[in-house]
């Protein structure tokens, strides 16, 4: 594939080898390769220690591949720009900062106009649903708030492509369920293309358009699919979904394929 | 209705403690009365307030007993009212024909001054060693090797080199408080959380503006700590630093004193320091409080 005339986000046979201090080499990635159009919502799943975190982290531009390369609409990542934003699980915030000078440290750090910067800061809290915070210091705000914070500062920039590293992982399960709703609300609204990583198959399923399962040792591809229920959730209730016959079948038969390579981890390692 | 009063009993009511009995430490509060477990819960353990009222009664009374009765001599020991005379005297005359107010002065100066040279020189050399590995290797043998010197081993040399003068004693204050910059400065730097650093590159800040906008306002709060050590270490230092050598200061003044065996401007001395201590960290507590209200909050 050539990654010079594509549209999109291209991870064009992407490898990540590790050389151990005590000798021997960790194969984190190996000849990954996936192509997203532009507004597309890809969700990446897989056990831990599939290489998925290192995947987000090499298109985000933290990590230079050992082999392979990844291209954003025709150029070559390089290294980490606001053309690319990060959602991260927690812990991401600048608690020296109030809730508005987080989420417009993007703007300001590029030297964007200050009534500019200003204007679309209200019109994001606003969409988080966070009006009345703005002046709030973050620490202040509970970790569900947090995270609303983290996905407007990221929006404030206006990227091309937002990568979410467990964005929701540190959430309790009912605020969880409502941050969904409001990151396919954002996506439909915003038409950006992200890569959302999770450790929840429920997530998975319900936020992606398309569903990448990986394996690991060496870290790789191991299944796609194409989902309709992110679709779905713009006009039906994120529960009525999770409890459709066809979300539960999904969901059993991937959770059945990642416990499988857990237990193989696990027998692998007894050895 | 009847029924359920039946079942809770008012004596709760009746044993409400009052405020004053909480205020010292002879009740707990409403939420300590609850617990069962109190042995190993430190939130359960009180203030204790009587009790320490019952120590500093105790204390003055036994000074004034023994001092009173001269069980104990004034030349170790001076009584209640030569410790006020002597105060009241302090305060009109001073001590050596120089003003109380002054010996204090000098030596606060003294700290600041050593603080301030040493946190100018310190942070930026902590940064640095924070964010080059060149830096780092530079410095780290000095570092390391001083870590552990206490300044007062290190008297000797300011006086051969610089005498006993002024810049002596400053240097010798500036590199107390320089390695316990340099040291909290670091590790400010090296504690931040990778993820805040790349969320900044992310948002599209250069790397002037992630060290502005990211590594120093994270570090702030270990830097503050920093200074405030060093206050600390400075005023014990600049104390005994007065005692060795010097004309003016708190510590020259109870050195002094002590020559001429006046055991009152002594004591007044050490209670002097005692205070000046006690207040500087007041002081360092509120401004951090006031200036660093995110501290822990990451």
């Amino acid at each position: 594939m050539d990654g010079a005339d594509h549209n999109g986000l291209l991870v064009d046979d992407v490898s990540m080898v590790f050389t151990l201090p005590g000798g021997g080499s960790v194969h984190a990635l190996k000849n990954v390769t996936m192509n997203l159009a532009s507004g597309e919502l890809l969700s990446v799943l897989g056990p831990s220690g599939c290489g998925k975190t290192t995947l987000l982290n090499i298109i985000a531009g933290f990590l230079a591949p050992t082999e392979g390369a990844v291209f954003l609409n025709g150029h070559q990542v390089k290294g980490p720009a606001a053309e690319r934003g990060m959602v991260f699980q927690q812990g991401a915030l600048f608690e020296w900062l109030d809730v508005r000078k987080n989420i417009s440290f993007g703007p300001r750090m590029m030297g964007k106009p200050r009534k500019e910067t200003k204007e679309k800061v209200d019109h994001l809290l606003n969409i988080v649903g966070l009006g009345d915070f703005g002046d709030k210091p973050v620490y202040q705000l509970s970790g569900g708030m947090q995270q609303r914070v983290a996905l407007a500062r990221c929006l404030a920039n206006d990227p091309d492509v937002i990568l979410m590293d467990e964005p929701l992982g540190a959430l309790d399960a009912l605020t969880r369920e409502k941050m969904q709703g409001l990151v396919l609300k954002l996506w439909k609204e915003t038409g950006k293309t992200i890569v959302l990583i999770t450790h929840s198959v429920e997530e998975a399923l319900f936020l992606g358009e398309r569903l990448i399962v990986m394996a690991p040792r060496p870290g790789r591809i191991h299944r796609e699919y194409r989902l309709p229920f992110a679709e779905r959730g713009l006009t039906i209730s994120p529960r009525e979904i999770k409890a459709s016959p066809d979300f539960i079948e999904r969901r059993e038969e991937i959770l059945s394929m990642i416990w499988e390579m857990e237990e193989e981890i696990m027998g692998g390692a007894a050895q | 209705m009847t029924e359920s009063t039946n079942k809770r009993p008012v004596a709760a009511e009746e044993k409400q403690p009052s405020a004053l009995m909480m205020w010292l430490g002879i009740a707990d509060n409403s939420f300590t009365r609850q617990k069962t477990v109190k042995f190993g819960d430190a939130t359960a353990v009180n203030s204790g307030r009587l009790y320490s009222i019952i120590t500093v009664v105790a204390l003055l009374v036994l000074w004034w007993v023994t001092t009173a009765n001269g069980w104990v001599k004034p030349i170790y020991w001076p009584s209640f009212e030569a410790v006020g005379a002597r105060w009241t005297k302090l305060i009109d005359q001073g001590f050596r024909n120089v003003p109380l107010f002054e010996h204090v002065y000098i030596s606060v100066y003294r700290v600041l001054a050593g603080v301030f040279f040493g946190a100018l020189i310190g942070i930026p050399l902590g940064f640095a060693m924070g964010l080059s590995s060149v830096a780092k290797g530079l410095f780290d043998p000095i570092v390391e090797f001083m870590r552990p010197i206490p300044p007062l081993a290190l008297i000797p040399l300011f006086i051969l080199w610089l005498g006993i003068d002024e810049t002596a004693k400053i240097s010798l204050l500036f590199l107390a408080a320089l390695f316990i910059m340099i040291i909290a400065a670091r590790s400010g730097v090296s504690g931040v959380k990778i993820s805040k650093v790349h969320a900044a590159y992310s948002l599209g800040a250069s790397k002037f503006q992630v060290l502005k906008n990211v590594i120093l306002p994270n570090a702030l709060p270990e830097i503050f700590t920093g200074i405030r050590t060093a206050m600390g270490v400075c005023w014990g230092t600049v104390v005994a630093a007065e005692l060795v050598a010097a004309e003016k200061g708190v510590g020259s003044m109870i050195m002094i004193a002590k020559n001429f065996l006046q055991t009152d401007t002594v004591v007044i001395g050490i209670i002097i320091i005692g205070i000046i201590g006690y207040g500087i960290e007041m002081i360092m507590r509120l401004l951090e409080r006031w200036l660093i209200p995110w501290r822990g909050k990451g």
